[in-house]
């Protein structure tokens, strides 16, 4: 079991192996992407019961939660990948961070978005300083700082080493902000304003809603794939396994 | 099917606007971000093969 | 180099350039008076918003100073040579943390009561506001100097720093302008206190072997 992970961890660590294999897996895994998260948003927009509180409205909740739990799980992802880029120099890792960050900014702001346009039937205004809400907007702020940084160095290797120590300091801030974020919460506002109620949701809406997060796994993991990809590319050209492969 | 007809399931009771604009949004945005992925793929995969070709008529000249 | 080499070597330092001891000061002084001219000078509405006043001016105030923990250093090569010694960087990097926060942090800790002072912060709150700074600013200055080790000799790494840096601070910030603003509504403040105290001997403790990482990628190693 050991053996077979540290095995996989070197064979995928490699950019060649990576990209062979990335390249075998992608055309099965886009469709599989595409169709489960559109089985999860019509099962989702046309066939789960209203909910007896706010009606149809909360069907945003579809994109909402999948989106806002993959920018989290994605800005993990490149503090865990930044871990690894820095202490084994796995070359593979920030290239990674690379791929992961600009689609975790979308959806960061597409939870932030559709959290908006929710809380206008909810609470009577498109914005309020919700403890969710709030570090959904931190949570894109330190998505935005990685992106700043790697942009703002030219050189690719170095951009994705100094990317890679920005997302291990900002993922051990994570929790931190979010518990302050909370506390802050709190201290402002009496009580919470629940989107969803304290009760379990019915099945009849969680299971839509756990496919389309699924789906937007996959979809995430496909573009990170892609972009790890094209990464693997621009600094590859000069390697002539590249050029086989590409012919 | 929960509604019953398809001019329901448009109108959302009486939050449409906010559920399909949240919708649109959300899918422009995932569109947008594909799009660019996949045209930055093609282009590095162009300069690889350019840069392969420019070395192969490098190569023959000398 | 030693600690205390290190140390005594940034207060000589600093001390022979007075006006980056002083400006960040006076721009913290500066921030907060625009508050009342921009607001209201009505009491009761400035006592409330005080504590955050004057914890976002300190916050903003180490940010603008912190840039140039490096600036000096990275211009005369004494950065290169730095990095180029033998020895671990982790203690020199701490060093260099604690005499900023010495020449530029402490400052505007003991001129804040002053300020909340000014903005009608409630007299039982003003120990508080000090004590939370004084556990705090240090705090934005380590974190602050992981951004600054990341970003010397980038172009334009001012506003850069900024973007990096203050989605980082917002505990820091949550934390001790809440304490100020426990203190002003007469409720217990030991455990936020604490909080600021942990947050500190974490960052003290972290933020150094960051330093000495981000300086090396940006060197190039």
């Amino acid at each position: 079991m050991w053996q077979t992970l540290t095995r996989w961890y070197h064979q995928w660590g490699s950019p060649r192996y990576f990209f062979q294999y990335s390249g075998v897996l992608l055309p099965w895994l886009w469709p599989l992407a595409v169709l489960t998260l559109v089985v999860g948003v019509v099962w989702g927009l046309a066939f789960a019961p209203a909910d007896y509180q706010q009606g149809n409205s909360y069907r945003i909740i579809f994109i909402h939660v999948p989106a806002a739990s993959a920018a989290l799980l994605g800005y993990i992802a490149m503090g865990v990948a930044g871990l690894v880029g820095l202490v084994w120099r796995m070359k593979m890792a920030d290239i990674m961070i690379k791929a992961i960050a600009p689609f975790g900014a979308v959806l960061a702001a597409i939870a932030l978005i559709t959290g908006a346009i929710w809380g206008k039937p909810t609470w009577g205004t498109y914005w309020v300083w919700d403890a969710r809400l709030t570090s959904m907007l931190l949570m894109l702020f330190l998505y935005l700082g990685v992106f700043a940084l790697m942009n703002a160095i030219p050189d690719p290797r170095q951009a994705g080493r100094a990317a890679s120590l920005l997302s291990v300091v900002g993922v051990i801030n994570v929790v931190i902000v979010k518990y302050s974020v909370e506390w802050w919460q709190s201290l402002h506002q009496g009580s919470t304003l629940k989107v969803v109620g304290e009760s379990a949701m019915p099945s009849e809406m969680l299971a839509p809603l756990l496919i389309s997060m699924l789906g937007i796994y996959l979809f995430f993991a496909c573009t990170v794939l892609m972009r790890a990809r094209t990464e693997i590319m621009v600094r590859e050209r000069k390697s002539q396994w590249l050029r086989e492969v590409l012919r | 099917m929960h509604f019953e007809s398809f001019e329901a399931f448009l109108q959302m009771g009486k939050h449409g606007a906010y559920v399909w604009s949240a919708y649109g949004i959300s899918f422009v945005l995932v569109g947008l971000n594909v799009a660019l992925a996949v045209r930055a793929q093609r282009q590095a995969k162009e300069d690889v093969k350019r840069f392969a070709r420019r070395e192969m008529a490098d190569a023959n000249k000398s | 180099m030693s600690f205390r080499a290190t140390l005594k070597r940034e207060v000589v330092l600093a001390w022979r350039r007075p006006a980056e001891i002083i400006n960040p000061l006076f721009f913290f002084v500066m921030v907060v008076a625009m508050f009342p001219l921009g607001v209201s000078p009505k009491a009761d509405l400035l006592s409330v918003i005080a504590p955050g006043v004057v914890w976002v001016a300190a916050l903003l105030a180490v940010l603008l100073s912190v840039e140039g923990l490096f600036r000096n250093d990275f211009e005369a090569g004494a950065l290169e040579q730095m990095l180029v010694a033998p020895t671990n960087l982790y203690v020199p990097c701490l060093a260099k943390i604690i005499a900023h926060w010495l020449l530029t942090g402490l400052p505007l800790v003991l001129v804040a009561p002053l300020l909340g002072y000014m903005l009608h912060l409630p007299e039982q709150a003003s120990m508080t506001l000090f004590l939370g700074l004084l556990l705090g600013t240090p705090t934005l200055t380590a974190i602050g100097a992981i951004g600054v080790s990341l970003t010397v000799g980038v172009r334009s790494g001012g506003i850069l720093l900024a973007l990096l840096i203050l989605p980082l601070y917002v505990p820091v910030l949550v934390f001790g302008a809440g304490a100020a603003a426990y203190a002003a509504n007469g409720a217990p403040v030991e455990g936020l206190l604490a909080i600021l105290a942990a947050m500190l001997l974490a960052s003290l403790t972290l933020a150094p072997a960051a330093v000495a990482a981000g300086l090396r990628i940006s060197n190039g190693g």
